[in-house]
């Protein structure tokens, strides 16, 4: 069906006579060229939307930000304050969800890349796996708020945490598995002949070769958890006091942007717009990072 | 093969001591249990998110049955509830936002693979990913502080007066321009899988061996018939994947739908009207809900839902995406 496609573009058919022939090549042409500027124009306008988005995140974020945004806590409407609470409590819980998620999820990529390339439980989990990283994260909230918040008690900023481990662990695991995998076998062969263990060869060698692959892994891993705020809605909560205190609601930068976006303050908007700022320009800044890191050492 | 000459002499040195044969089993068993626990850890999750969703969301459907998907009641009040104005808004906003999103998403892939001038590929493929790794929530509100006036002012008075009269789907395309609504909601997840979407096509549309261009080009073939006879053709399982993908991801978002669907739970005759998502309503109906009521156990059970349709279609788009990379 799709091969005769291309018969009409062949020599042969009425094409023969020289005036037809000239006739359907300007309309091959023509036809081509509407093509080329449609989809010129749908790259246009993809990237007339980011362009959109950060304007309008520029224009009303810079407004909004001056230095009380860094050095004071959320206060009642129309008496100023800023994002600090919000600030630090992103912090933490995005560094604490990074120590415990990433290395969860290199053993699962080291397990997909070296143990279990072919084997029936390696291809469930990086399938499992797979599915993890495109799941709505939303319902990763749900599990953690009937798993933590339930049965102990409230809404707590370890909660949050776990919610974002999780989210982090099958970024890592696609890019630790992809990047061991450009690892040719020669190398591991090289090591083995060597009379090294196994667990030698990966950590020292695999892992060393693979060390730039693996840290754009994380960099995008960690941007992809500093924006995700549905999970934390069910888990963390929100507080718009100061607090390191994990055990209790904890406030971050998403859910300040939630709940301010969403108040008919305009001075909370503002802050909502400053947030929204702070956060997708260290969201996007990791994601350009991560790519600078994966140029330089490949 | 001139390197094949060098491996006689490595395998010339002494041999390892067999002392230390030991202690290498041992480090090897402990780092391979480690391994196989971590992969084995990401199945219990799995497992888990799906038994404890259905726990949660029990009592709900003990309570109203296979009435509980179909059902268009949400009424906290009388504590009755039905799943089937989210599942349909849910359904209605993903395939709408694909209809708009894979025409955008194949020019984008390409202009990128066939078009570009090799200098600009780089940073327009990057301002492409960026789009998908924006928050959810800046999408809201970009969704709702700027497209939605706009929608209201100016697009959707427009579509009414023009599409709007139209015989038969003009119904699709009337009513009073709130801004908000199910295509405005469809509009920004549009945008939102658009990145998902054009990378798989991209990256599939690469893998074509460039011989079979070639011999296409030889034969005359524009450039846009090369990539109709013999790109596509090649690649229509893949491409069918990384759509499934971004039905995938438009089905689960919550935030920025949250902010520009109208949140009401009807379904209105038409695409202008105010609706609702699984994720939106659990997402706005969670924080009015007490723990053990039989409303927090709906919302569970909405995300059970969403649960089981997302992984279909996920499942169904790796099905598709794997032959091709496998190869």
């Amino acid at each position: 069906m799709s091969a005769s496609t291309l018969s009409h573009t062949g020599p042969g058919h009425s094409a023969r006579d020289p005036k037809t022939a000239a006739a359907l090549g300007r309309r091959r042409k023509r036809v081509d060229m509407l093509v080329r500027a449609l989809c010129t124009g749908a790259t246009v306008i993809a990237i007339a939307f980011l362009i959109s988005i950060l304007g309008l995140l520029t224009y009303r974020g810079f407004a909004a930000i001056d230095l009380t945004l860094f050095t004071t806590s959320t206060r009642p409407p129309g008496s100023g304050g800023g994002l600090l609470n919000a600030i630090v409590g992103s912090l933490i819980q995005v560094s604490i969800a990074t120590v415990v998620g990433t290395p969860i999820g290199m053993l699962v990529g080291t397990y997909l890349a070296e143990y279990a390339r072919a084997s029936t439980l390696g291809n469930i989990v990086r399938f499992v796996s797979d599915i993890l990283l495109s799941a709505p994260s939303i319902l990763i909230g749900l599990f953690v708020y009937q798993l933590l918040v339930v049965p102990f008690g409230g809404f707590s900023g370890w909660a949050g945490v776990v919610a974002l481990s999780i989210i982090i662990i099958p970024v890592v695991v696609r890019t630790t598995e992809d990047m061991l995998r450009l690892i040719p076998d020669t190398l591991r062969e090289a090591v083995a002949g060597l009379g090294a263990p196994k667990w030698k060869m990966i950590v020292l060698v695999c892992w060393r070769s693979a060390i730039s692959g693996i840290l754009t892994g994380i960099l995008l891993g960690i941007a992809r958890i500093a924006g995700e705020t549905a999970p934390l809605l069910f888990t963390s909560l929100g507080n718009n006091a100061f607090t390191t205190d994990l055990s209790r609601p904890f406030p971050s930068l998403p859910l300040s942007i939630y709940a301010y976006a969403g108040s008919p303050y305009e001075d909370w908007i503002a802050l909502a717009w400053a947030g929204a700022l702070l956060t997708t320009a260290l969201v996007l800044g990791l994601n350009i990072l991560a790519r600078a890191v994966l140029k330089v050492r490949i | 093969m001139s390197h094949a000459t060098a491996i006689p002499s490595a395998i010339s040195a002494p041999p390892p001591t067999a002392r230390r044969k030991g202690s290498t089993s041992f480090g090897d068993a402990v780092f391979a249990g480690a391994c196989t626990a971590a992969g084995v850890f990401v199945l219990l999750l799995l497992g888990g998110i799906i038994i404890e969703l259905f726990i949660g969301g029990w009592p709900a459907f003990r309570t109203f049955g296979a009435g509980f998907v179909t059902g268009t009641i949400w009424n906290p009040v009388d504590e009755v509830f039905g799943a089937g104005v989210s599942i349909y808004g849910t359904i209605v906003t993903a395939l709408l936002a694909l209809m708009l999103a894979v025409p955008l998403a194949f020019g984008v892939a390409f202009y990128l693979t066939e078009l570009a001038p090799p200098w600009l590929r780089r940073p327009v493929g990057t301002a492409v990913e960026l789009l998908a790794a924006v928050p959810s929530i800046i999408y809201g509100m970009w969704g709702f502080f700027l497209l939605a006036p706009i929608m209201a002012q100016t697009v959707q008075p427009w579509m009414i007066d023009t599409i709007g009269e139209l015989p038969i789907i003009g119904a699709l395309f009337q009513g009073p321009a709130f801004g908000t609504g199910i295509f405005t909601a469809s509009l920004v997840l549009a945008i939102m899988v658009l990145p998902f979407i054009a990378a798989t096509m991209r990256d599939v549309f690469q893998q074509v061996p460039q011989v079979y261009k070639e011999s296409a080009y030889g034969l005359g073939a524009t450039t846009w018939e090369v990539v109709r006879g013999v790109v596509l053709p090649y690649t229509r399982v893949s491409v069918a994947g990384g759509i499934m993908l971004g039905l995938g991801r438009a089905l689960g978002e919550t935030m920025a739908v949250t902010f520009v669907i109208g949140n009401a739970n009807r379904i209105s005759t038409s695409l202008f009207g105010s609706g609702n998502t699984i994720a939106s309503i659990v997402a706005l109906e969670f924080g009015e809900s007490e723990l053990g009521s039989l409303k927090l156990s709906a919302l569970l059970a909405l995300g059970f839902i969403l649960f089981v349709i997302s992984f279909l279609v996920l499942a169904a788009s790796r099905f598709l995406l794997r032959p091709k990379i496998g190869s």
